[in-house]
């Protein structure tokens, strides 16, 4: 569903934009979950030692991950759990289809795992025939508006509950006109109860898998993984190979940083550990690569395999909050996105580490201590490197680069420069010239500072 | 095959071993010998769950009396709570003849001071989904087994053998409509905590 317009960040930030109300509301609501995450992070004195002990463990995870990703599996299996492997989203989509099709499975109950949206799974299944179910309350949503989530956390963040209401109103049979997140909610409650206690399968994310036992661990604050899980048949678990934790000491530390860092809560509601499957149903991972060996491989961008997910980076960056997470056209939104996208498809995602300040706000409150905003101003260089910069920055840069070579005509483009803001400001302040739609032109000096020195020198002679 | 596939791409990418960092001091940051009542019941109050301390299992039949009509189906995990259907004597059933219960009461050994969480695992929970189906939960846990953050919790947890578990914070929530807090989404939709003093 994403980028099904070939669009860039700031053509999709432009349509976003036009709703300026709606884009101060949405700014705002992101701004405050980030106020609610100071809040949690000042409580606790070992804030910052927590960070960097969570950032050593994922260190340590990523230099030793293909054995702890064989003493996962080796554990699991001992477990009685089934494990599979995918290289890439197709092969995971197929697993799960032949997985439903070997039981006659044609309806699926879906917890949120932001690794299927990646892999476009939804899509795919339903082209099998086969018809998947969101549970989470914002997932459901955005399912129901034919549309892909907005944030990794809080899915339908872009939506007032005015649009939620209509969308209930002609899909789930509530009253036109309500819009009361109360009634909304039980209207959904209600609606998914009847899926969970009907469907067979249930497909889940997954937020840690534990090397040391085999086991894995799902937080929501609704509690449909878990009401999807227990009541159905087989369970899928799809997870991408950077789950992997060590220990299971190891949540004490992870499950302290999650929460408070996504919504500002001191943990979500259910911390779910499924270590073995319940008497008489199966439980299937899928452990899935998907780009991220090579990822993995790249000394700069390593780092950005250690994230948790929390979306701290989202709320609080200036340019997500009012660009909104659609205009990423990924399946993860904002900076930290930024950083993952450009790896599977270095093309179609070029624009994205652009759609940045460079402020480094994602950097420092990430918990895991991913250098993100360094990592989006290296995705620059490597993109303009390999040819994927836009064509009009591209001669931009090319004609600057030019004009610094020469002394003479660094000289002459400034006086010509000058001249062109000094009797014909409109060349340059006029809607053809991306910078000015934002904001004013500078009032361009009189002279350089070289003419200055130059003059001041004659002077004192 | 992918599985080995993907194990030796990752084997060839991984970079120079980097040593697991010791918690020890962050656990020891966190470690106390307060009273933790009060704080755990202030932290899960906020999140939305009822906490009562009371002296006895009758002061615990008294409150439950008062919030429950007889006739509504509830299930006991605990033996002491002997006037409701024993959870260890329906654990041939399916899971989905509990969908219509109106109170599950289970009990935990581990209670966490800084969020509110309690510890279950499946037997404590006797069917898994009984704590998730039931349109109310109450659990009951003793002083005692308050600690003061997750690092506890896990030292405590060590190496035990479940074949499922989970942090129980609160009741099921969401916000996901314009991060308006509704209380009640697919799960419980009223956490009652009894603490034994």
């Amino acid at each position: 569903m994403s980028n099904v317009t070939g669009k860039s960040h700031a053509e999709l930030a432009s349509i976003f934009n036009q709703d300026e109300p709606r884009v101060d509301w949405h700014d705002e609501t992101l701004w405050w979950i980030r106020q609610k995450r100071d809040v949690q992070a000042h409580k606790l004195p070992e804030w910052e030692l927590l960070r960097e002990t969570a950032s050593q463990i994922k260190n340590n995870v990523l230099s030793n991950l293909s054995t702890y990703l064989e003493q996962f599996e080796a554990n699991a299996i001992n477990n009685g759990i089934i494990v599979h492997w995918a290289t890439d989203a197709e092969e995971h989509n197929q697993i799960i289809h032949r997985l439903l099709q070997e039981r006659g499975i044609n309806r699926m109950v879906k917890s949120k795992s932001m690794l299927t949206e990646e892999c476009h799974l939804n899509e795919y299944l339903k082209e099998q025939g086969i018809d998947v179910i969101d549970s989470d309350l914002g997932e459901r949503i955005v399912q129901l508006a034919n549309e892909p989530p907005s944030h990794i956390v809080l899915p339908c963040i872009h939506k007032k509950k005015e649009e939620i209401g209509d969308i209930f109103h002609e899909h789930l049979g509530s009253a036109k006109g309500e819009s009361d997140p109360k009634i909304l909610t039980e209207t959904a409650r209600q609606h998914l109860r009847e899926v969970f206690l009907t469907r067979r399968a249930a497909l889940t994310g997954v937020n840690f898998a534990i090397a040391e036992t085999g086991e894995f661990v799902i937080c929501t604050n609704e509690g449909n993984a878990d009401m999807g899980a227990h009541l159905a048949e087989i369970h899928i678990a799809s997870m991408g190979i950077e789950k992997i934790i060590p220990e299971r000491k190891h949540l004490g530390v992870f499950l302290r940083l999650l929460t408070r860092s996504a919504t500002g809560q001191p943990i979500t509601t259910y911390s779910s550990h499924f270590k073995r499957p319940q008497q008489g149903t199966d439980i299937h991972i899928v452990i899935v690569d998907n780009g991220r060996s090579i990822q993995l491989g790249r000394e700069d961008f390593r780092n950005s395999l250690k994230c948790i997910r929390c979306g701290a980076c989202m709320n609080t960056c200036p340019v997500y909050r009012k660009s909104g997470g659609h205009s990423y056209h990924t399946a993860v939104a904002g900076p930290i996105g930024s950083i993952l996208a450009p790896n599977l498809d270095m093309k179609k995602y070029a624009d994205l580490p652009f759609a940045s300040t460079l402020c480094g706000s994602c950097s420092n409150v990430c918990p895991v201590k991913i250098d993100i905003h360094d990592q989006l101003y290296k995705w620059r260089q490597v993109i303009v490197k390999e040819g994927y910069s836009p064509t009009a920055k591209t001669m931009a840069m090319k004609a600057m680069a030019f004009t610094l070579s020469s002394p003479t005509l660094y000289r002459s483009g400034g006086k010509v420069g000058r001249l062109v803001f000094k009797y014909a400001p409109f060349a340059v302040n006029n809607s053809l010239n991306p910078w000015y739609k934002h904001r004013e032109m500078p009032k361009a000096p009189e002279q350089s500072f070289g003419e200055w020195y130059n003059k001041r020198k004659e002077g004192k002679q | 095959m992918s599985r080995e596939k993907i194990l030796t791409a990752v084997k060839k990418n991984q970079f120079t071993h980097a040593p697991l960092p010791d918690l020890e001091i962050l656990n020891s940051l966190t470690a106390t010998g307060d009273d933790l009542t009060p704080q755990y019941t202030s932290v899960a109050s906020a999140g939305g769950s009822f906490v009562y301390e009371v002296k006895d299992w009758e002061a615990i039949k008294t409150i439950l009396h008062k919030e429950f009509k007889p006739g509504v189906k509830i299930i006991s995990g605990i033996p002491e709570l002997d006037e409701y259907t024993y959870a260890g004597n329906v654990l041939q059933e399916s899971s989905h003849s509990f969908a219509d219960a109106e109170l599950t009461i289970l009990s935990s050994n581990l209670g966490v001071a800084e969020n509110g969480a309690l510890w279950l695992t499946e037997s404590q929970m006797n069917i898994r989904v009984l704590p998730f189906i039931s349109q109310h939960l109450a659990v009951v846990i003793s002083k005692d087994a308050l600690v003061p953050t997750m690092a506890q919790a896990y030292d405590q947890i060590g190496n035990a053998d479940y074949g499922y578990g989970a942090f129980i914070s609160g009741p099921s929530k969401t916000a996901d409509i314009e991060q308006s807090l509704v209380i009640g989404a697919h799960g419980p939709r009223s956490l009652s905590v009894f603490i034994l003093i």
